[in-house]
């Protein structure tokens, strides 16, 4: 083991070959000291971790050896599957894009004044409990862009660029003169001639979407030299459709609609609706069918799906990484603390540039405790849980799964105490190596 | 499935707080409701008792005690320990309730391992309850406890607390999951009507999306609230018999019959615009969510209904609606030839035998600790002899006289039913089925192959 092999080269005197140790103390007496310890860490560790793994080896109520069944389902059931896969993203994401921020905010605070303060900001959501941040979390990814800050900023970004339209979800109610068009919008039934005013009657917009200039529906008046209609929202607060296909008292226009004549396909008039929702095409209308062209309708756009199958994953690790990429920094502005300033100054000397200095002075002498800052945050990943169980909706939480997860669901919610105790063991599997890294690090360290 | 006892993490505390509103609406509706014999200001300390009859016989019990556990917690808890409290005073035995967690088998599994089980847990579910009778945990009641549960509670109900034709469960609290609230206010300004019937519920709906707003909201982010609209629409359509075979898994569910269910259900969430949100946003709606976005947002809430129990009413007074009259409900329409009622429940199962835990027992199935907790409000009760004024407002008379009006037609939970692996795991089974359909609610075949091969491996047939 390494203990051994380190204890090897160690240049610390070695251990006394009597009985009694340079202090005197008899090893019994040692051993009495230690024993309350080593119960309590037997008990508490060691026992745990046994039982564990004995029972990894037996089927779900207990009592049948299961041999490795278990860790065969271990890469055989899709949702370890998954989970497998995601801890992978997460290990090989989380703690180097926490490491490179931390890394990036600790050099950029040494440099300016309020860097302390800045420093502490950053490192603020460390003193937060993982299941507060996922809570908050929750919140920031909800799909709603009136709850969701993310979506928020988002849709605000988008709309900027392309409006929406006033007319979502409207649609032709019932007995309609209109049917959907192909290539959306809607279109009338029949063709249209001058003299015989068109009503072109919707429903279904929100009262409060409607266009603050919308005037009371009118009918238009026959005009024998062109085409006159009514675009209007065919329902009455409280009533219904009220007179169905005709204007009533209260009903509002759909001020701005745009409405399109259309004759073999071809667009040969266009106009658009007044306040009131009349509107007059030319005599070339003659004939045509009046096309409510889709861009009146398009949906409001709704951001992005951000806890979704496909973004959930990445979606939580940087929640994570907002965590975490304060303690990273912490750690490694201490690391720079102890750089010598000489060497910097002497690279400036020698011509380097700020960049070559940052890139081939201070990131090597940084160089072991980035090591650690990662290693740490690895085996921190590597049994990410709450946030994982806090922020995935329900439908997502199998794309989102994780070990641990995974673990958990297992053991007490479908009741598999092996199958969960084989996850386990398997997760500690994967810490071991990583650990054994960080000793020995550690230990070098010390010597050094 | 899932009635009122924590199911799920998210919406526990929201609903340990929200309960505490319920209880205090409940008190305060009582106080003005005009219902004189309640006596809203009857209810100090000790008070309940003596405005119960004393219909039932109890033992004295000096010097005896007794552990109840269940996951209750708030004014659900608070309300629980009245009616033990009254049980005391009656018997002189001393009662402990012991606060469970959810799932509550697992946590008796630990408490047995531990040699100190709890003279009595509250069970949510048939299956339960017959794994706690296999795992040899549960004692059968004895005779006074029968007695008084054949007095007071129709067949139906005592024969879900029946394993193996031995009596093991109370069921002291009742769920009726057959319920569609609404908001009155998008109701009267769509000009839209109560339905009775799947035509007239779309016709309804059609009415309120007319109006400009969506009529429904789903809570698809937890499964349960869809295996609940499935449930709904397959009792009333394929009817008691194939419920019960579905239920066993005696059907498969690549039968016709779930393919019409799963077509009619598509009637609702298959239409663009008919759920808040549209499918991904409801996927992401957690269920106490979906209740408060219908009671929130004025003339214009994000969707006009939700189908959920009862137990919905300590969401909707948490978005500050009053039940009654902001909020309204009216039963799940009938799709075939009678109205569904889907229900689900809390049984009293006695673990350590004793003379005083069947004491308790009896006393759980008698009116009178019904009617205790029934005047606290949040509760439901299958006890037929429970005085339907002891509710404490109308909307909870009505759901409650629906419940005991079904007799025996009532069904239990589905879910609830079926192993835990296919009916209650998150992302799983027939919660995970039902998210993908209403993803994508054209693929009926796919989604019966899915439900079929997750029930065969969980089932084991």
């Amino acid at each position: 083991m390494a203990s051994t092999e380190a204890a090897g080269v160690t240049p610390t005197p070695a251990a006394p070959k009597s009985r009694k140790s340079v202090t005197g103390t008899r090893r019994t007496v040692a051993v009495l000291f230690l024993l309350p310890a080593l119960v309590l860490l037997g008990a508490l560790v060691v026992y745990p971790i046994g039982y564990s793994v004995v029972r990894s080896f037996y089927d779900q109520s207990g009592d049948g050896f299961a041999g490795f069944d278990n860790y065969e389902a271990l890469f055989t059931d899709d949702g370890i599957r998954t989970a497998l896969k995601n801890n992978v993203i997460w290990v090989v994401f989380a703690p180097t894009v926490a490491t490179a921020l931390g890394l990036i905010f600790a050099v950029l605070t040494e440099r300016v004044r309020w860097g302390t303060a800045f420093k502490l900001v950053i490192f603020m959501p460390m003193a937060i409990s993982m299941l507060a941040a996922g809570i908050i979390f929750r919140l920031v990814y909800d799909q709603d862009p009136d709850k969701g800050v993310a979506n928020a900023v988002w849709v605000g970004v988008h709309d900027t660029f392309a409006q929406a339209s006033a007319f979502p979800k409207a649609h032709p109610g019932r007995e309609s003169p209109l049917e959907a068009a192909p290539g959306g919008g809607f279109i009338t039934k029949a063709t249209v001639s001058a003299g015989t005013p068109v009503s072109l009657p919707l429903v279904g917009v929100a009262p409060d979407q409607m266009p603050d200039d919308a005037k009371k529906a009118v009918p238009a008046k026959a005009d024998p030299s062109g085409i006159t209609g009514t675009t209007w929202q065919d329902f009455t607060r409280g009533k219904g459709v009220g007179t169905l296909g005709g204007v009533d008292a209260s009903e509002l226009g759909y001020a701005g609609m745009k409405i399109e004549a259309v004759k073999g396909g071809e667009v040969v008039a266009s106009t658009t609706a007044a306040d009131d929702g009349t509107f007059t095409l030319p005599a070339a209308a003659e004939g045509a069918q009046l096309r409510l062209p889709p861009d009146n309708f398009k949906e409001p756009y709704n951001g992005v799906d951000w806890l979704g199958p496909s973004l959930v994953t990445p979606a939580i690790i940087a929640s994570y990484i907002w965590m975490w990429a304060g303690f990273a920094m912490v750690l490694i502005a201490a690391g720079l603390a102890g750089i010598p300033r000489d060497l910097l100054e002497a690279a400036r000397v020698d011509g380097a540039n700020e960049w070559q200095v940052f890139r081939r002075v201070t990131v090597p002498l940084l160089a072991p405790v980035l090591a650690v800052v990662t290693v740490t945050l690895m085996i921190n990943v590597l049994k990410v849980f709450d946030l994982v169980f806090i922020i995935a909706p329900g439908s997502s939480q199998d794309d989102a799964n994780v070990l641990a997860l995974e673990l958990y669901r297992k053991g007490f919610s479908e009741d598999q105490p092996g199958i969960a105790s084989a996850i386990a063991v398997f997760l500690l599997l994967l810490v071991i190596p990583v650990m054994w890294f960080n000793i020995r690090r550690l230990r070098r360290e010390v010597r050094r | 499935m899932r009635s009122t006892s924590s199911k799920n993490r998210t919406s526990r505390a929201a609903r340990a707080a929200a309960a505490v509103l319920a209880g205090a609406l409940a008190v305060s509706l009582t106080a003005c409701g005009g219902d004189d014999d309640s006596g809203g200001n009857g209810n100090e300390q000790g008070g309940t008792g003596q405005e119960t009859g004393n219909t039932v016989t109890l033992p004295k019990l000096d010097g005896e005690s007794l552990e109840v556990a269940a996951v209750w917690t708030g004014a659900e808890q608070a309300n629980f320990k009245q009616v033990l409290a009254e049980f005391e005073k009656r018997t002189g035995a001393k009662v402990t309730f012991v606060p469970a967690q959810d799932p509550i088998i697992n946590f008796l599994g630990s408490k047995v391992a531990g040699g100190q089980p709890p003279d009595i847990a509250m069970l949510p579910q048939p299956g339960a309850i017959k794994q706690a009778v296999d795992k040899k945990w549960a004692k059968p009641l004895g005779a006074d406890a029968i007695k008084e549960l054949q007095e007071n509670y129709s067949p139906g109900w005592q024969n879900i607390g029946k394993v193996d034709n031995r009596q093991y469960g109370v069921y002291y609290k009742a769920a009726n999951k057959s319920l569609i609230w609404y908001n009155n206010q998008v109701f009267e300004n769509a000009g839209a009507t109560e339905p009775k019937t799947w035509d007239e519920l779309l016709a309804t709906a059609q009415t309120v999306y007319d109006s400009g707003v969506t009529p429904f909201s789903v809570g698809g982010a937890e499964g349960w609230t869809l295996t609940d609209w499935f449930e709904n629409i397959y009792l009333s359509q394929a009817g008691p018999e194939k419920y019960d075979q579905l239920a066993k898994h005696e059907i498969k569910w690549t039968d016709p019959s779930v393919k019409d269910a799963l077509t009619t259900l598509a009637q609702v969430w298959g239409k663009k615009d008919y759920v808040a949100g549209g499918a991904t946003g409801a996927l992401q709606t957690d269920f106490p969510a979906s209740v408060t976005q219908v009671f929130t947002g004025g003339d214009q809430p994000k969707a006009a209904m939700v189908y959920e129990g009862d137990f919905a009413q300590v969401n909707i007074v948490q978005a500050k609606a009053k039940v009654g009259t902001d909020a309204k409900v009216f039963p799940f329409p009938t799709v075939g030839d009678t109205a569904p009622v889907v229900s689900g429940g809390d049984a009293a199962v006695i673990l350590q035998d004793s003379k005083a835990a069947q004491a308790l027992a009896t006393w759980l199935a008698s009116p009178d600790a019904a009617t205790i907790q029934a005047k606290l409000g949040g509760y439901l009760s299958p006890n037929k002899n429970v005085d339907n004024s002891a509710y404490p407002n109308e909307v909870q008379q009505k759901i409650a006289k629906a419940l005991i009006d079904s007799g025996d037609d009532f069904r239990f939970d589905m879910s609830d039913q079926a192993p835990q692996a296919f009916g209650g795991t998150p992302g799983k089974g027939e919660w995970k089925a039902l998210q993908d359909f209403l993803k994508n609610p054209t693929d009926i075949a796919g989604t019966q192959a899915k439900l079929e091969a997750d029930a065969a491996a969980a089932y084991g047939n």
